[in-house]
């Protein structure tokens, strides 16, 4: 049997996390996978960017329509997952529009970013402040 | 030679920095830097040509300044943070290949479009983005248009570049099994920024005229692009309605109907160049919602009259509209067009039915259209109540007082 943990936690409260808490948290999921794997219960997984880096597909009467992010409300759960390696976005929707519950449900395609021990940030690289934002002729 | 002045260098901005925006994009794989780099190279032009002379090719010369730029710029935040150092590597390795110029600059205009309209970003965000970055409105003109503050569309651009990186937007025209679907995403945004500049009737208007301009500009540019039929069909149509832009207002800003309108204030030269753009996107046989919308809009153009048009025709092109895209606001037009073609009664029977289907029945214009064909039918008591459910619909201004004055013209009349 082959079991999928999906992680779901409020990425409001998360970004709030000081960079070291951050860290530490990263280091215990690091630790968390060496373990499962030197016991051999480890197949694949990976952490998600945020849901302000998601996309939407669907197939309605064979055509694809896409849109932002997953939906507000929690109607749709996550189903399973495939992991895919696609070039980019597009190639991305035109694989993950091949899934065949695409016709029911949807499918959320979402970059999976690297699980380093130091550095990385809770919001993802999405999280720049503004600025420079005026862009007026010189 | 002209004189390389500031005011010189303005113009040559407002007609280079997309192209070259476009061009550093593609070069330098991110948009915030290729921004930078568009600013750097204006403002090493302002410093060197008025010494130096103004370049053979000064596009070219915007374009590998701002290349050179960026990668300076990489190697100082490579002094603070190495994992610039690889990218200002890349950069310069590819600076060295020469892999350059080979694909037009058309082309990388078209991929901006692409990328701009991309239906993975927030259908306002591709508005925003489309004129920033296309079009080079600055943040500030974008938000005065749109009444938004300037903070909120900042963060809308912001998001949207992040998603583009984040996500693997590609800087890329689609592939054809995708271009359909993709040339749809970008149709309605320009078609979203004329109904912005078209129809509302809030905020400066003058602001507002400029954005239907916008609208009209992008899809002739997307029509040289890309000649795709439906492209076409969305540039007939932008300069169809737009045609009769100075007859649909009054000087109080009151709304004129189609029937009332002074024809005469119509834009001959917007008409025929829409109606030409309409037989050739027929021609193809690859034409969709837009080029039938245009073709029913010439219709009207080309009519002496409300009585001269030819009803029979836009009934049919409405049934061709409903096949490809079934919507009851298309019926509600139908069924106006029947009442035409076919009398008041008729066309009556059409709305009835719809609102008795449950459809349309919080929708102004529904109780308006019913009103209006009472009023024609003198059946005043019906009228009146009508056009008092629509005036407890409706949103804006001018609509709000036209069926005011409606409702006031049946006691009188």
């Amino acid at each position: 049997m082959k079991y999928l943990a999906l992680v779901y936690y409020d990425e409001k409260l998360m970004e709030q996390k000081s960079q070291q808490e951050w860290d530490a948290l990263n280091r215990e999921c690091i630790a968390c996978v060496e373990g499962l794997s030197k016991d051999g219960h480890y197949i694949t997984g990976s952490p998600l960017l945020p849901t302000s880096a998601a996309t939407t597909v669907r197939v309605r009467d064979n055509r694809v329509t896409v849109t932002d992010g997953p939906f507000a409300e929690t109607k749709e759960q996550l189903a399973g997952f495939y992991m895919l390696e696609a070039r980019d976005l597009n190639e991305a929707i035109a694989l993950a529009g091949k899934i065949p519950p695409a016709r029911y449900g949807s499918v959320e395609v979402r970059p999976a970013r690297e699980l380093v021990e130091t550095g990385n940030q809770a919001g993802g690289n999405a999280a720049e402040p503004v600025e420079e934002e005026t862009g007026e002729a010189p | 030679m002209p004189p390389v002045s500031q005011a010189w260098l303005n113009e040559l901005y407002q007609k280079e920095s997309s192209r070259v925006l476009s061009t550093l994009i593609r070069l330098l794989g991110d948009f915030d830097l290729a921004e930078e780099a568009l600013h750097d190279a204006f403002a090493a032009a302002l410093t060197q040509w008025p010494g130096g002379g103004i370049p053979d090719n000064p596009r070219a010369w915007l374009v590998s300044t701002g290349r050179f730029k960026a990668i300076d710029q990489l190697r100082r935040k490579a002094r603070f943070d190495v994992s610039y150092e690889d990218v200002a590597e890349r950069l310069e390795a590819e600076l060295v290949a020469g892999e350059e110029e080979e694909h037009g600059i058309e082309d990388d205009r078209l991929r901006l479009i692409f990328t701009c309209c991309h239906p993975g970003l927030a259908p306002e965000a591709r508005l925003a983005l489309t004129l920033r970055e296309v079009c080079g409105l600055t943040t500030e003109e974008i938000a005065r248009a749109f009444i938004t503050a300037t903070p909120t569309l900042a963060q809308r651009i912001v998001r949207a570049k992040a998603k583009i990186r984040d996500a693997g937007i590609p800087y890329e025209v689609p592939e054809a099994d995708q271009l359909a679907e993709r040339l749809e995403s970008v149709l309605q945004v320009i078609y979203l920024i004329f109904n912005e500049g078209y129809s509302a009737s809030v905020g400066d208007t003058l602001l507002r005229h400029d954005l239907a301009a916008e609208a009209i500009r992008l899809a002739r540019l997307l029509c040289t692009l890309l000649p795709e039929p439906e492209a076409m069909g969305l540039l007939a149509l932008l300069l169809l309605q737009d045609s009769r832009r100075a007859a649909r207002v009054t000087a109080d800003g009151d709304l004129v109907l189609l029937e009332q309108q002074d024809r005469a204030l119509w834009d001959r030269q917007q008409i025929s160049e829409g109606s030409n753009l309409v037989v050739r996107a027929l021609a193809s046989r690859r034409f969709g919602p837009y080029t039938l919308q245009a073709a029913i809009a010439a219709l009207h153009a080309e009519a002496d009259s409300v009585e001269a048009t030819d009803w029979p025709q836009i009934v049919g092109l409405y049934d061709a509209l409903l096949t490809l895209t079934p919507s009851p606001v298309i019926e509600l037009n139908r069924a106006v067009a029947v009442a035409m073609r076919d009398g008041p009664a008729q066309g009556l029977h059409l709305i009835d039915s719809l609102l008795a289907r449950g459809e349309l029945i919080d929708y102004h214009l529904s109780h308006a259209a019913r009103a209006d064909l009472h009023r024609r039918l003198d059946r005043k008591d019906e009228a009146r109540a009508a056009y008092r459910r629509a005036l407890e619909l409706v949103q804006q201004g001018p609509e709000q007082r036209f069926l005011a004055r409606r409702l006031a013209e049946l006691d009188v009349g």
